[in-house]
């Protein structure tokens, strides 16, 4: 089997190959996303705390 | 019925995050792995089917995608249940992140579905039961999605959240069965029959490690998730601090 006959899929090519497309791109996102997600959540966590340190030594001076 | 201690220690969320993070990099090589194995057996091993010629490879994603929407719904309504049943927190944080996973595998088997429909039955849509009830299945995870969102509480959004997740368990065995009850073009199980499957041995075996496969994916990514959600919902925590203080 070439390899032109291989991504010609028996002449399903748009259909096979579409399929997998989506499932790479939906499936990729999904399992990429929450990397994102928790990087800022620690940044915005890590705003909160200073804050909140802060207005601790405010509140003790 | 009371718990005994050691499970709500166990599934604590500070003690589910330092597991989560040990599993997550073992769970995500065994998905790789099983990946590339599956789909390499399921293009250059499985032969080509003698009705649908190659279109029927577009089954290896299919076929799974679809028994992960439905296994991943169950997964949520089960945990949502523990969580309402026990308060246990980290069941409702695994319901919650949970869906948007399901609602990608469900949005997948109805799009590959449709571009395995368009050349083996002429169109991209019917509706019948079978496809009617996926895609009710779309809307209850969505609706899920949607109501948890719209709740500020957590507590309270757990809870409605897991009712809503509950009832619509009814459309599970609907979905399986369509096939069965009502005329559809779809065909009917292959795998799943009581008597032996009416599948190809090589076509079968890349069936099973692409589920397989899925099934490592959905662990991977629901820790994953899970992860960063603990951080939010336990902020006001010492731990939490001490981890988000840790990291650079």
């Amino acid at each position: 089997m070439s390899a032109s006959e291989f991504f010609n899929m028996g002449g399903y090519a748009v259909y096979v190959w579409s399929s997998y497309g989506f499932a790479f791109v939906l499936l990729g996102w999904i399992f990429i996303s929450p990397v994102f997600t928790k990087k800022s959540i620690i940044k915005e966590l890590k705003i909160k705390y200073r804050q909140q340190e802060r207005q601790r030594q405010e509140s003790t001076e | 019925m009371k718990l005994p201690a050691i499970v709500h220690k166990f599934s604590s969320p500070k003690n589910f995050y330092t597991m989560s993070g040990k599993l997550v990099p073992w769970f995500v090589w065994s998905f790789l792995i099983t990946l590339v194995f599956g789909l390499y057996y399921g293009f250059f091993v499985a032969p080509t089917d003698y009705q649908q010629g190659e279109s029927y490879r577009i089954m290896f994603v299919h076929v799974p995608a679809a028994w992960m929407s439905m296994f991943i719904y169950m997964v949520m309504a089960v945990s949502g249940g523990i969580g309402l049943i026990w308060r246990i927190k980290t069941a409702d944080l695994m319901a919650s992140v949970s869906a948007p996973i399901g609602a990608a595998f469900t949005l997948l088997a109805l799009v590959s579905g449709s571009l395995w429909g368009k050349p083996m039955w002429g169109t991209y849509w019917v509706w019948d039961a079978r496809l009617t009830s996926e895609l009710i299945l779309l809307f209850l995870y969505l609706g899920f999605i949607a109501l948890q969102a719209s709740i500020e509480d957590p507590r309270n959004a757990a809870r409605a959240g897991a009712v809503l997740a509950i009832v619509g368990v009814v459309n599970i065995p609907i979905i399986h069965y369509s096939v069965e009850w009502w005329s559809t073009l779809h065909q009917g199980a292959t795998v799943t029959k009581i008597d032996k499957p009416s599948i190809h041995i090589d076509m079968l075996i890349p069936l099973l490690v692409m589920a397989v496969s899925f099934k490592l994916y959905y662990i991977a990514s629901v820790l994953m998730r899970a992860r960063g959600e603990i951080l939010r919902r336990e902020q006001n925590t010492r731990w939490v601090k001490e981890v988000v203080e840790n990291e650079r």
